[in-house]
């Protein structure tokens, strides 16, 4: 079963409604309980990183999410659920996140020329760096959609792709058993779809 | 590179789409899911969802609509129609939709898209303008066309981008319906006010008026259409062939 962990930041209908598509078994949850027994996690998120932040610790699931990573359970996290896996963030002030995965979140003005749109909206190319059972039914250059101010840097090791805005910027990580895709693979079309059914058949480090 | 997105348009009546719909190989040509499937299996970038009902019974079944095209397919959904208030937001979001436009809502109230762009984020807030020419001043008209409200265009737009508003879709009066091509003058004048996505709506005909578009105004992130896909006058796989093969960004 795969548990997308509920913590009260934006809604996850689409997200539900992808993994219903290609088959899974999946349960929307806060339940510290129900990701626990989950085969595997979905970490979605969206706004802000320091409400969403807050809110994990809140509800407590930040600990049990790394926990249950660090024993090997695959973890994939979505938009800022991806951001969160990282050391720390610096959207408005610096705040800590997970630190499953080394880096830090800074804005993408820092990387782009002035002349682009801020938030980069749409569909872009996925520039693949490293094999992975991600991208297991897909190919480099397929196009996936997405919606972000800030993105992952300082993370050079873990990119498995990146995307050319203007500069490229880091569009999915993976660390052993843990994922993360700063795309929304749930608006992503049959690609996003295939990255999914990915994650679901992928059968983890230990 | 970010690609130009093509966006079909479907006005959405009592459940069903309305305006003529001719597709070869669609038993259901007027059904929301079946016709949302249809487009997105064609390659479309997103898809926007015009509620053009009147009552609440209406109202209620096109949220129940929301939710199952939503439930089908897996590209961004943009809602509009009947967009009044945050609680509209809040129903329309919670069935799937990524963003949501208003126009007749934020001309009435100002505030509307301030109060939706801090709770839901920028990104999920359109504003849609209809915007004609009168006495060769662009003015923001509502009711669907029908009412001048007598504001000037392009700083009704600006101001409600420094509200919020994190994408605009242009739609000209003056250019709709006619076939000969999006209004040029009107969206230029647009795109150099404004720095968030800019949405072409009205007037294409055929497929070399994308072309003129994304080449004359490489600001333009969008072209937007209703009936020419719809009746099938344009296919989208063909378009985005063609426009690739000119050398203009797309997803195929």
């Amino acid at each position: 079963m795969v548990a997308i962990v509920d913590y009260g930041v934006g809604n996850l209908f689409s997200l539900k409604s992808s993994l219903d598509a290609i088959g899974a078994d999946v349960t929307v949850t806060s339940d510290e309980a129900v990701v626990r027994r989950a085969d595997r996690i979905l970490l979605p998120g969206v706004g802000a990183f320091e409400d969403a932040a807050n809110k994990l610790r809140a509800t407590g699931l930040d600990r049990v999410v790394t926990e249950e990573a660090n024993a090997g359970k695959p973890l994939l996290g979505i938009c800022l659920g991806m951001q969160m896996l990282f050391e720390k963030s610096l959207e408005y002030g610096e705040h800590k996140g997970l630190g499953l995965i080394p880096g830090e979140v800074r804005p993408i003005s820092e990387k782009i020329p002035a002349t682009l749109k801020i938030p980069q909206i749409g569909w872009n190319a996925l520039r693949f760096r490293r094999e992975s059972p991600l991208f297991k039914y897909i190919k480099d250059g397929d196009h996936v959609y997405f919606v972000h101010s800030y993105a992952a840097m300082e993370c050079e090791e873990s990119v498995i792709a990146d995307t050319e805005y203007g500069a490229y910027l880091t569009a999915a990580v993976a660390k052993d058993n843990v994922f993360g895709c700063q795309f929304h693979p749930e608006k992503s079309g049959n690609v996003g779809l295939a990255i999914l059914r990915a994650f679901v058949e992928y059968g983890g480090t230990v | 590179m970010i690609t130009k997105r093509i966006i079909p348009c479907l006005d959405v009546k009592n459940g069903r789409v309305v305006k003529g719909v001719n597709f070869e190989g669609l038993s259901d040509v007027s059904s929301p899911v079946a016709l949302a499937k249809y487009y997105s299996d064609c390659g479309a970038d997103e898809l926007v969802f015009y509620d053009i009902t009147a009552s609440a019974e209406g109202r209620q079944l096109f949220t129940d609509i929301l939710c199952e095209v939503a439930r089908t397919i897996f590209i961004p959904l943009t809602v509009g129609g009947g967009i009044n208030t945050v609680e509209d937001f809040d129903r329309v979001l919670k069935c799937g939709a990524d963003k949501v436009s208003v126009n007749s809502g934020a001309i009435r109230n100002p505030d509307l898209v301030k109060e939706a762009a801090k709770r839901y984020g920028d990104q999920c807030v359109v504003i849609s303008a209809d915007v004609k020419r009168v006495d060769g001043v662009f003015r923001v008209f509502a009711k669907g066309g029908r009412e001048n409200t007598g504001m000037e265009a392009i700083s009704w737009i600006k101001r409600c981008v420094d509200n919020g508003a994190g994408e605009v879709v242009l739609n000209s009066i003056d250019t709709d319906g006619v076939k000969k091509g999006f209004d040029l003058e009107m969206l230029d004048a647009v795109c150099n006010a404004v720095d968030v996505p800019v949405i072409a709506s009205g007037g294409a005909g055929c497929m070399d008026d994308f072309t003129t578009l994304f080449r004359t105004l490489p600001k333009v992130d969008a072209g937007l259409a209703a009936s020419i896909f719809h009746f099938g006058e344009v296919k989208i796989p063909d378009l985005k062939q063609k426009l690739a093969g000119e050398g203009i960004p797309m997803r195929i």
